[in-house]
């Protein structure tokens, strides 16, 4: 092999104290390597054309360079060899910035250790081999799971882009949260007017399959193809037949339901279809409450059914969907409010959540649009906000922002006004965090227009006085206790993983933060992307997000999909695992290992075997250290070259 | 029937409430609790000692303690929920070495740790158990409102407590309601009452004991019931001063959440002690009882 070295200043990250021309110069000493420079960056222009002129010139047939993280720019290199006509497998990196120059002041040390690491790299480069991708046909139909705003966005964009898109939304209607709210920050429009035409497009355009009222069940392949089971929940109610007519829930006798889609600050029949502009617009029945199977007699929904939609005797039923790509787009729920004992959410009726109030708020809740309090329906004219219930809070083990509270505590104080021209809010805020466009000034002009008063301070507790709420906490700008007597007390909740994301992850085979949010496979430079191929993230799924930037990141995941399915092949990674099946005695172990669940069993000539299958090996390396033959090798992380890396850091 | 617990009166025990001690010691015996004193207990240290010293005061709670652990007992309980939190902070404090030594050098016999203190409500939920204690009743309350009022260091700080809600404590709403009164939903349960300012400063006292009478009345409670020596001390003693200084005209009993249990337990009005409280409870309780009786009747 002729080996050539390139030592990278990084401007003065890495020379500033590293001697990276001593560094280069002792590679010199190390077998096979015929060529040796220090350079200023690798990255740059100039630097790969050093590298790609130096390989013809010097013949030669493997390249080390030593500069920063290979997660930084080994795809760069690669590249770059691959342009000079070598394989790209031909190439290793030694990281002496992350793990040298930026830990270490001392330049001898640092240049010891610099020339340590290559002789490292030299010893795993000769131990390379060429590999060579495998292709694979993807299927280009994308899954998106979970129907608020995040994922229609995402799905009307890949639907646009021409792709197949089957939509799995677990409410009968999708909307998410957004279809919930009455009008939006920073711009006070109202919410089902922008939101409404987009459940629209999803339901007529011709390239999506919806599937409302489902949820995943589990998850099999891998990018390219995978194969989803989604569980199709048992409505009770044919939906070919179902016209959405309401005549259903008009007669329904079961009416004191707490409705879910009004926060149940309102009731609602059995049979219900959640709002008039719901899409699908289908009605479920909730068998915990309708008297059918309750009671085992009513059957008057089914008298009155036009169409003769009732099927009392449904059942849940299993489809599969084979798709490429999936968007996780699943949303948030809220912090539990009763949680926090002494504000008595959960124990007296006014002391209502944000979301709550929205619906108090909008013209199709429970209250037309009134604002009444639910305790005795009465106007409220005193109105204390109290932000970060659940955010900010390590008490709570919930130390995070939910990032969305402080504007649309300052909306609903604008609209609280606006309502009830007479009203006063005062709103107890522990910083006030608005930094988007037009946002600082929106709750400028909650205070200054709209005169609620902000209180810079906690609320200690919450309790009922004669008709009254009486809230008392700190000013900490003035030093002093604060008593307000209120009307109505709105908590703005903090944000929450949705109920069941872990669980979902898991199957999805991605990881999640402490608090049950995705996690993004890089929290600056692959926001959507997540660690497993295939599978993206939009929304407040991965963290609490506004619409704005649900919506950004609903069109961006929408165009990773659209860029993966814009080849028709896929190149599978080649540093996969693969067994050599004269060593295998067929345990099974590695099988028991993976937690990819890429590898099988085969049978050849009469004995078991173990196989990995090539597309869904992560190249993770845990079945080569579980396999108690030896017989599961990682290609391009071999035993024997990591054995012989670990010589040469001994000879040193 | 149940394991014997080791029983901490405190000095308020001998004095301020003596009819706490007494209607405790009735009541557990009624239910079959057995409390053993502890023989040459001492005080626990009190305000005093742990404003000034922590291993004093500690020193002074662990003497106990390793009274305790030396009868082979492993819990105390103490009605008084002072008490419990020097016992609790010596344990809690003791955990570290380095605190332990110094501790231990201050006492007879060293203490080893190991024993629990525990309030006298806990011991009646966890060791006898609400359903036995709802199966002892022979005169349920019924008809009785009231207000339970836990004081602020009942239950805080829950990490050193570890018992109930810290903010809404239920246990002795759990219990009473077991004997059969109607226990109002009261919002300032762990508001505090003003503690030992009722000998420095009377003013804060009035004003803080005044709210929790003041909404104990408008949200219909006939009584309070307490908890701790020093609120029950306020709340009754300190009634009529609030009423001078507020202009008000409370008139609410005081009883310890014990002297109602006993009522409804039918211990003897002897060992119940309601003659020393400032505002006697019986005449209430006496026209509630008979209302709803009279209403059972009529019905
Ligand atoms: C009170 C309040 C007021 C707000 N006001 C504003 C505002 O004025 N302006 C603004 O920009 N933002 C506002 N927000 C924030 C806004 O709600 C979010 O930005 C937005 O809803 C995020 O959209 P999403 O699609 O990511 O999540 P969601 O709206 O939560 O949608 C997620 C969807 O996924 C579904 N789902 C969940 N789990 C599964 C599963 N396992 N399988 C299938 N489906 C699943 C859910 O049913 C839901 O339909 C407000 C939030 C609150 C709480
Ligand atoms: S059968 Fe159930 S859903 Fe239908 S009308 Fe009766 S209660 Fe309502
Ligand atoms: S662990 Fe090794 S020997 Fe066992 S099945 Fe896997 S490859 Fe074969």
């Amino acid at each position: 092999m002729r080996i050539g070295v390139f030592i990278c200043h990084c401007g003065s990250n890495i020379e500033g104290t590293v001697d990276t021309a001593t560094v280069a110069k002792a590679s010199l000493d190390f077998p096979e390597v015929v060529y040796a420079t220090d350079t200023m960056y690798a990255c740059s222009e100039p630097g790969q054309d050093g590298i790609i002129q130096a390989i013809k010139d010097k013949n030669l047939t493997g390249v080390v360079v030593a500069s920063c993280t290979p997660r930084m720019h080994e795809p760069t290199f690669r590249r770059a060899v691959e342009r000079a006509g070598l394989n790209r497998y031909m190439f290793e990196m030694a990281n002496i910035r992350e793990h040298v120059s930026w830990i270490g002041k001392d330049r001898e040390a640092n240049t010891n250790k610099s020339v340590d690491l290559v002789r490292i790299a030299i010893e795993k480069l000769r131990r390379d081999a060429p590999l060579s991708p495998s292709k694979f046909s993807i299927n280009k139909r994308v899954m998106v799971i979970g129907g608020g705003v995040a994922g229609i966005q995402a799905a009307l964009d890949c639907a646009d882009g021409g792709l197949q898109v089957v939509l799995v939304e677990r409410e009968s209607s999708i909307g998410g949260k957004m279809a919930k709210l009455d009008k939006t920050f920073p711009t006070v429009d109202c919410s089902s007017c922008i939101l409404g035409p987009k459940m629209v497009d999803v339901a007529q355009h011709e390239n999506i399959t919806l599937h409302a009222y489902s949820e995943v069940d589990a998850i099999g392949g891998y990018v390219g193809n995978f194969q989803v089971q989604v569980k199709k929940k048992a409505t009770y109610v044919d939906w070919t037949l179902c016209t959405g007519c309401g005549a259903c829930m008009e007669k329904c006798p079961s009416k004191k339901n707490p409705d879910r889609f009004n926060e149940k600050i309102g009731p609602c029949t059995s049979i219900n279809i959640p709002f008039p502009q719901a899409i699908p617009k289908k009605a479920v029945i909730d068998p915990t409450t309708c008297r059918q199977f309750v009671k085992g007699k009513c059957g008057v929904c089914a008298k009155v059914c036009p169409t003769g939609a009732i099927k009392y005797d449904m059942a849940d039923e299993i489809v599969t969907e084979d798709v490429g790509a999936i968007v996780a787009a699943t949303g948030y729920d809220l912090f539990d409010i009763s949680k926090v004992t002494e504000y008595g959410g959960g124990r007296y009726p006014d002391v209502i959540t944000g979301l709550q109030y929205e619906r108090l708020l909008s013209a199709s809740g429970p209250t037309g649009g009134h604002i009444k309090r639910p305790s005795d329906g009465k106007e409220p004219k005193n109105v204390v906000f109290i932000q970060c219930v659940g955010s900010r809070d390590k008490s709570l083990d919930r130390p995070y922002c939910s990032g969305f509270c402080c504007m649309y505590t300052a909306k609903q104080a604008i609209l609280t006004k606006d309502h009830i021209p007479d009203s006063q809010s005062y709103v107890f805020y522990m910083d006030i965090r608005s930094p988007g466009k037009m946002y600082d000034e929106f709750t400028r002009r909650a205070m200054e227009e709209y005169g609620a008063r902000y209180i810079r301070g906690r609320v200690a507790m919450v309790y009922p006085k004669d008709g009254k709420m009486i809230v008392r906490g700190a000013d900490t700008l003035a030093g002093t206790q604060v008593e307000v007597e209120a009307d109505l007390v709105v908590l703005a909740a903090g944000a929450e993983a949705a109920v069941g994301a872990p669980k979902l992850a898991e199957k999805l085979r991605i990881s999640y933060d402490k608090y049950g949010f995705f996690m993004e496979s890089h929290p600056k430079l692959k926001p959507v992307e997540t660690n497993t191929a295939g599978v993206y993230l939009a929304g407040s799924c991965q963290g609490p997000k506004d619409i704005p930037q649900s919506v950004g990141q609903g069109s961006a995941a929408a165009a990773k999909v659209l860029a993966l399915f814009s080849k028709d092949m896929l190149e599978s990674d080649p540093q996969i695992s693969r067994v050599d099946i004269k060593r295998c005695v067929g345990c099974g172990k590695c099988i028991i290992t993976c937690p990819f669940k890429a590898i099988k069993e085969v049978e050849f000539r009469g004995q078991k075997k173990a196989e990995v299958i090539e597309t869904v090996c992560q190249g993770c390396g845990l079945c080569t250290s579980t396999c108690p033959q030896g017989a599961i090798q990682l290609s391009h992380f071999t035993d024997n070259q990591i054995l012989a890396e670990v010589n040469a850091l001994c000879q040193s | 029937m149940s394991e014997a617990i080791a029983y901490y009166p405190g000095c308020s025990g001998l004095g301020t409430s003596k009819e706490y001690d007494a209607s405790t010691r009735a009541v557990c015996r009624t239910l079959g609790l057995d409390l053993v004193d502890i023989p040459d207990w001492s005080c626990c240290g009190s305000t005093p000692a742990h404003t000034k010293d922590h291993v004093l005061s500690a020193a002074l709670s662990a003497r106990n303690l390793q009274l305790v652990s030396g009868m082979g007992i492993a819990s105390a309980a103490t009605p008084c929920p002072s008490c419990l939190t020097n016992l609790r902070t010596a344990n809690h404090r003791m955990e570290a070495p380095a605190m332990a030594e110094k501790v231990n050098k201050l006492l007879d016999a060293p203490y080893a740790g190991g024993v629990e203190a525990i309030s006298v409500l806990q011991a009646l939920v966890e060791k006898v158990g609400l359903d036995e204690i709802k199966a002892a009743v022979r005169t349920p309350l019924t008809g009785l409102k009231v207000a339970c009022y836990y004081g602020c260091i009942m239950n805080r700080p829950p990490e050193l407590m570890a018992f109930d809600d810290c903010e809404n404590p239920m246990a002795m709403d759990n219990v009473l309601s077991a004997m059969g009164a109607t226990v109002v939903p009261f919002p300032l349960k762990v508001e505090c009452c003003g503690a030992s300012y009722g000998i420095p400063r009377q003013d804060i006292v009035a004003r803080l004991t005044g709210k929790l009478l003041d909404v104990a009345k408008s949200v219909g409670a006939d009584m309070v019931a307490v908890a701790c020596p020093l609120c029950q001390m306020n709340l009754d003693l300190r009634q009529g001063q609030v009423n001078r200084a507020l202009g008000t005209n409370f008139r609410i009993p005081v009883p310890y959440f014990t002297q109602l249990m006993g009522v409804a337990l039918n211990v003897a009005d002897e060992e119940l002690g309601f003659g020393q409280l400032c505002i006697d409870p019986r005449p209430v309780l006496n026209k509630a009882l008979s209302g709803a009786d009279a209403q059972a009747k009529g019905a």
